[in-house]
């Protein structure tokens, strides 16, 4: 399954609560203001980089970009463009979003 | 085939695909209109004779509180449709235990009987449907 997210892990716990039911075999999209969750320091680092142990996690280019913490990204998390999430829910059966 | 036969044929095929639709919750009843959205949506799908389950988590498990009386904000109380649910055969709903516990709910203050699971048997839940709808 693919997980989408797209709230800043300050303001709901929807990235927290998206990693701790993540399975392997699935993976963790980050994109609007989750994609803060992707940068290096940030409150959520410590569980994405738990959960990119069993699951990739990747993280939406243009929003970082758009947000300038294109250069903070954690490393391992994989940075995708548009054709990218596109490939991302095609390859997986189902997709789930955390409002 | 005649064009009667042809579309029985085609009407069979098209009942007997039953999906398993799962719809989430997470947020608690009144500061948005997230729940009874949800509520109206699960309806909509039984309607449609699909295998439909509910999981509550996060402040979802607020939802099934007992004894909501919401008449001095001039809303609509849905928390009623809850226990409706079993007349459209909806009678599958996961509340999150950890949900339940960091909220200091007890299962008996639920409004209506459900399963309670751990995270980590909501996270297996969610891997066998077909279609997951988060609210």
């Amino acid at each position: 399954m693919l997980h989408i997210v797209n709230k800043s892990p300050y303001e709901k716990n929807s990235v927290a609560s998206c990693l701790a039911h993540a399975q392997q075999g699935g993976a963790v999209l980050l994109i609007e203001d989750a994609v803060y969750a992707a940068t290096k320091g940030n409150a959520a680092e410590a569980a994405v980089r738990r959960a990119m142990q069993a699951l990739p996690v990747y993280a939406l280019g243009p929003d970082l970009e758009a947000r300038g913490v294109q250069g903070s990204v954690i490393d391992g998390v994989q940075v995708v463009d548009y054709g990218g999430f596109v490939d991302l829910v095609a390859e997986h059966r189902t997709s789930q979003s955390w409002l | 085939m005649s064009q009667v036969e042809e579309e029985t044929a085609v009407e069979a095929e098209v009942q007997a695909v039953v999906k398993k639709f799962m719809f989430v919750n997470r947020k608690a009843p009144y500061g948005t209109i997230y729940a009874l959205e949800g509520l109206e949506v699960v309806l909509i799908s039984a309607a449609f004779d699909q295998d439909v389950s509910l999981a509550f988590l996060d402040d979802g498990v607020y939802q099934l509180l007992k004894g909501q009386q919401t008449k001095a904000l001039e809303v609509k109380n849905f928390s009623p449709t809850y226990r409706a649910l079993e007349g459209y055969d909806v009678e599958k709903l996961y509340v999150e235990r950890e949900s339940l516990e960091a909220r200091g709910i007890r299962e008996d203050q639920l409004l209506v009987p459900v399963q309670v699971v751990s995270a980590k048997e909501m996270a297996e839940l969610m891997e066998q449907q077909d279609v997951i709808i988060g609210f």
